[in-house]
């Protein structure tokens, strides 16, 4: 099980820039094709919150990947 | 039984403040329409930018923000202080905005005031689960938690039933002719809402004022062992962070989006894709809410005896694996297609109003249609007849409105109700399962912000995600039940490998 949880690490470690990407492209996309103040505020906040959130899930992939959480 | 009494006492007075500021933070977003016309003119768009403002800040980032705020002073001068601060805070901002005036009375001044406040609440509700939820722990005897921590967990859930229920009365209680009363709502009645919150502020602050600080936090506090640096401890220190960022995928972010879709969405989808009128698919989701809320504590307190970990996961396991077919079967419910219309009940109606200084013309077209089993539907058709016949109305503006016969509104009710038990098991047990995951010194920080951060951004954000995917796949009506299901599926996973499931018969 603890192999699983390191394991499983890789994923979380990767899965946070892939969320970075995914919502920088479709704030991109959105903003292109749907330009207005509106639309910059609410992915301006999308981006905002979003990037310590996914920073956050590479940390605790990185933990994982550690047996931080080894039982 | 002294004991016993005293219990029940800090249950009442925390639950009852929470509810309130639920109830306050719930009827600024079940207003928005009619508060926008107010203060946010859509003509104007500075106003309408502000608007934007008021529904993204608020949410997103002022609530994990009031997490930290508040979280610190909870853990730096004592829990009863601070949730009654957040309370008057709340309880004030609400009352309010209820007083300020219209957009065309003051101008500008308007929209800043009620964003300035709605932002107040935002950072108020940051601040108040944390302390409720930990004051409530504190107090719980050993091995209760579960079960006294699920009083507070009602209280989102009411607070949103009560903001409704309230809504709904006010809207049909100002005239006798339904249709005049619905306009005076719209003119000044939506205030009322607003307004009666300082009655409810004021007697929970009465209720909370004669409480004791919690008997663990008074314990640090008198051994001179409370937190020099909540902040610092919490998130910069390893074996603490480790577990905030546990809580916050493993959990809570899971229990945002079973929650907020179970609720939020579930009543955003039945109004706006199933076309559901908007009495209906408000009481659809108060009855749902009504007969589900017991779970709470139901699984609360399950979660004493068999720990807090499967009973969440496999709340958002059924979710991830049912929600597609529960969704379609609203879907299917309110699909007049297969229905059988009793034709003889038809009926057509033109009314058509003059343009001023234009010889055009602003026609409406009602349609109205019955069916065999009691289903009736109203078809709004509005378009421009132009006076230059080579003009045409591009594309009319139609609004689809129908009411349930009494059979296929209690099946949908039924299918609400059991998002509402996937809602009861996952949030039933979080606040002692977050409450236990940190040591007293840090808890109120520690366990606020991967709280809102799930609650408030991952949950909160249903709505508006889900939405953008349907416009994005707009051949699938089930599109934006894409997001809760991946969020809550990463959850599981994420939950079942790391979360310990052992049974915490500790008391610190």
């Amino acid at each position: 099980m603890n192999q699983i949880k390191k394991l499983a690490g890789i994923i979380w470690l990767l899965l946070g820039p892939a969320c970075i990407y995914f919502i920088a492209r479709a704030a991109a996309h959105e903003m292109a094709t749907k330009p207005g103040i509106d639309t910059v505020i609410q992915w301006g906040v999308f981006v905002v919150i979003f990037i310590p959130i996914a920073i956050g899930m590479s940390i605790f992939g990185y933990y994982a990947l550690k047996g931080e959480y080894n039982h | 039984m002294k004991k016993e009494n005293k219990i029940w006492q800090v249950i009442t007075a925390s639950s009852l403040g929470t509810l309130i500021e639920w109830y306050d933070f719930y009827i600024f977003g079940s207003l928005a329409t009619v508060i926008a016309g107010q203060f946010f003119p859509k003509t104007n768009p500075t106003a309408a930018l502000l608007s934007t403002l008021a529904t993204f800040a608020a949410g997103f980032i002022v609530r994990p923000f009031g997490a930290l705020v508040f979280g610190r002073l909870g853990d730096l001068v004592g829990r009863k202080y601070t949730f009654l601060l957040t309370l008057v805070l709340m309880g004030g901002s609400t009352f309010a905005i209820g007083l300020v005036p219209s957009y065309e009375s003051i101008g500008f001044a308007a929209p800043i005031i009620v964003l300035t406040l709605r932002l107040l609440q935002g950072l108020a509700l940051g601040g108040e689960y944390g302390g409720a939820a930990t004051y409530v722990a504190e107090h719980a005897p050993v091995g209760r938690r579960g079960y006294f921590t699920s009083w507070i967990q009602t209280t989102a859930t009411l607070g949103l039933f009560v903001s409704l229920s309230v809504i709904l009365f006010t809207r049909h209680s100002l005239d006798i002719d339904p249709a005049v009363s619905i306009a005076k709502f719209n003119a000044w009645g939506w205030r009322i809402p607003f307004l009666f919150s300082i009655v409810l502020v004021g007697v929970s602050i009465y209720i909370r004022l004669k409480m004791q600080e919690s008997p663990l936090f008074s314990k640090l506090k008198s051994e001179g062992a409370i937190s020099v640096n909540p902040l610092k401890e919490s998130f910069g220190n390893k074996e603490n962070l480790k577990m905030v960022l546990l809580a916050l995928f493993g959990a809570t972010m899971g229990q945002g989006v079973v929650w907020y879709t179970g609720q939020f969405y579930a009543q955003s989808f039945i109004e706006n894709v199933c076309k559901i009128d908007f009495d209906q698919s408000r009481t659809i989701l108060i009855w749902a809410i009504l007969f589900g809320t017991p779970l709470f504590v139901v699984f609360g307190s399950w979660s004493d005896k068999i720990g807090r970990k499967w009973i969440m996961l496999a709340g958002m396991f059924l979710a991830v694996v049912t929600y597609k077919p529960l969704f379609k079967g609203l879907l299917d419910l309110s699909d007049t297609a297969p229905k059988t219309e009793v034709v003889a009940a038809a009926t057509t109606k033109t009314n058509s109003v003059a343009v001023p200084n234009t010889q055009d013309f602003v026609r409406t077209i009602t349609s109205k249609k019955s069916f065999t089993d009691g289903t009736e539907l109203t078809t709004i058709t509005t378009d421009t007849l132009y006076a230059n016949a080579s003009h045409i109305t591009v594309k009319p503006v139609v609004k689809i409105s129908k009411v349930l016969a009494s059979g296929v509104y209690w099946k949908m009710v039924l299918i609400v109700f059991i998002m509402i038990v996937y809602v009861t098991m996952v949030y039933g047990p979080i606040a002692a399962f977050l409450v236990e995951l940190f040591p007293t010194k840090i808890r109120y920080t520690s366990m606020s912000l991967p709280y809102h951060i799930g609650n408030g951004v991952f949950g909160g954000l249903t709505p508006f995600i889900a939405t953008l995917l349907t416009t994005m796949y707009t051949a699938d009506a089930l599109a934006g039940l894409q997001y809760p299901i991946i969020v809550a599926a990463v959850s599981v996973i994420i939950g079942t490998l790391y979360l310990d499931s052992k049974i915490n018969t500790k008391h610190d």
